[in-house]
């Protein structure tokens, strides 16, 4: 819109149309040292997202309600830190958003016996600030510090993240991992899916167009088990070019009973590696076993290279992590913490 | 589609604003053309940069991935707000200034939005952890050796 457009009148508030509505006034902080400041107001063209019908929904059943109404052509809108970037470039063009932050039974985390649900609009912020959470899941929280940036992780919530389903994010291959099982809920029926089910290829999960994912349960970790989670980016909360994510447990007597081992960053889902490990079963943790499981596990990925790293680099980094982590999550296991 | 108005309420650093603005139109649009606050500055526009940076409810979040209408009932702060009533700088700018903590400047309301928040948190942080709070924030002029030390002397000044 040209500078000619605006009319400035004497108490410097500016009048102009406002993308075809009504005329509109901003008033406050206009006039500086008697300079009037260039306040472009933007025109529809100039708006970063397509257009959409916005409803902030109250309560769950409003949600899905909407949903099967809407199906695909309706967002759920929760930390939106995925949504927002990909609708402002208009890779997504939502016709309805239905905002899901004001449903505040939906964030928690509830600790039960056996296991642990998690609410979907639960912040990676809340979940880092819960120590009891973070001792009974270290694996998650030692994998909170690689997601993003501290902005990111006040409004980012861990339901947006695996309902986003991004194949170098770390959650999924933790949810993969942990043997997390998750429930899915329409307006009329709900379903619990394994998370081994869950993530069928890049940014797809199995969730149906009516159907939200509203908890997430988290198996209680069993004793003496270790916990690591590694990664290697290009910067500092950058998407990782491998990630691995890793725990062991081991026998009253030191020996290995159990390996879970998942990759993230490595092909177009979470990859479940666990069976790479099946050699340390059953024995005492040997360097020379850890690196035969490394590169089994290598041998098990199929990354895609890409301009920060070539498919061979990704394979090398994912071998080199295996290792490491096998070594620290054993270490730690035998340590107690 | 017919075009998707909603009326907000919020607070921008204690004024209390009310607006009719489109579903569609971000936070930080809403705040620099609608509010004629340009004190935050917009970079990348998908939340990689982290010039846009205010704090909702206290909290550093991207105000380009959010829109305006979520910011409905909440309360905003931005640089507009560092400063106190008589023109005073915040600890922190003041440090920016004597550390040589901008060169252009454009990075700048978001990371001093980012660090007072991080500084109300952990009073005495080491540069590690100054680090990992400025990681969300791109600099192209300083190389941020002047940034952390800005922030370390704030910090020290702030405790008193």
């Amino acid at each position: 819109m040209p500078l000619s457009d605006f009319q400035i009148t004497e108490n410097t508030s500016i009048f102009f149309d406002l993308r075809g509505g009504p005329s509109h006034t901003f008033k406050g902080g206009v006039l500086l040292n008697g300079i009037v400041p260039h306040f472009i107001p933007l025109d529809a063209s100039a708006m970063k997202p397509a257009p959409f019908k916005y409803v902030a929904a109250t309560s769950l059943a409003q949600a899905l309600a909407l949903k099967a109404e809407y199906g695909d052509d309706a967002k759920f809108l929760a930390g939106g830190q995925s949504l927002m970037p990909a609708m402002n470039f208009r890779l997504a063009q939502p016709a309805i958003l239905i905002d899901i932050n004001g449903i505040e039974d939906l964030a928690g985390i509830h600790p039960s016996g056996a296991t642990t649900r998690v609410g979907p609009l639960t912040r990676y912020r809340a979940l880092q600030r819960d120590e009891a959470f973070a001792g009974m899941f270290p694996l998650i929280d030692e994998a909170l510090p690689h997601i993003a940036h501290p902005q990111i992780r006040n409004r980012g919530t861990i339901g947006g993240n695996l309902s986003h389903a991004d194949p170098a994010s770390e959650l999924p291959a933790i949810a993969v991992a942990l043997r997390a099982r998750f429930r899915v809920q329409t307006a009329k029926q709900e379903r619990w899916v394994e998370a081994s089910d869950f993530f069928v290829g890049a940014l797809t999960t199995d969730l149906k167009p009516d159907e939200m994912l509203v908890e997430i349960e988290l198996p209680r970790v069993k004793p003496r088990t270790g916990a690591c989670f590694m990664e290697i980016a290009r910067r500092r909360g950058d998407f990782a070019i491998a990630g691995v994510a890793v725990m062991t447990t081991l026998g009253e007597r030191g020996e290995c009973t159990g390996v879970r081992l998942a990759f993230c960053g490595v092909g177009e889902t979470p990859i479940d590696a666990s069976s790479a490990a099946d050699a340390l079963i059953g024995h005492q943790p040997a360097q020379t076993t850890i690196i035969d499981v490394a590169k089994a596990a290598q041998a098990m990925i199929d990354p895609g290279g890409s301009v920060h790293a070539t498919a061979d680099y990704q394979r090398h980094i994912a071998g080199v992590l295996t290792e490491r982590a096998l070594r620290t999550a054993q270490r730690r296991a035998r340590d107690g913490h | 589609m017919d075009i998707d108005f909603h009326d907000i309420t919020l607070s921008v650093n204690g004024t209390k604003y009310q607006r009719r603005i489109e579903s569609r139109l971000l936070l930080s649009d809403f705040i620099r053309h609608d509010l004629a606050l340009a004190g935050t500055h917009v970079g990348c526009e998908h939340g990689v940069c982290g010039a846009c940076t205010i704090l909702l409810d206290g909290q550093p979040v991207r105000s380009c991935l959010m829109l305006a209408v979520q910011a409905n009932h909440h309360e905003l702060s931005t640089v507009e707000g560092l400063a106190d009533k008589a023109g005073e700088y915040h600890p922190l700018q003041q440090a920016m200034h004597e550390h040589h903590g901008l060169q252009c400047g454009y990075c700048t309301p978001g990371i001093l939005m980012t660090i007072t928040a991080f500084l109300d948190e952990n009073s005495s942080p080491s540069e590690d952890e100054v680090r990992e709070a400025l990681s969300g924030n791109l600099c192209r002029c300083t190389g941020y050796q002047n940034i952390v030390d800005a922030v370390l002397a704030a910090a020290d000044r702030m405790r008193g």
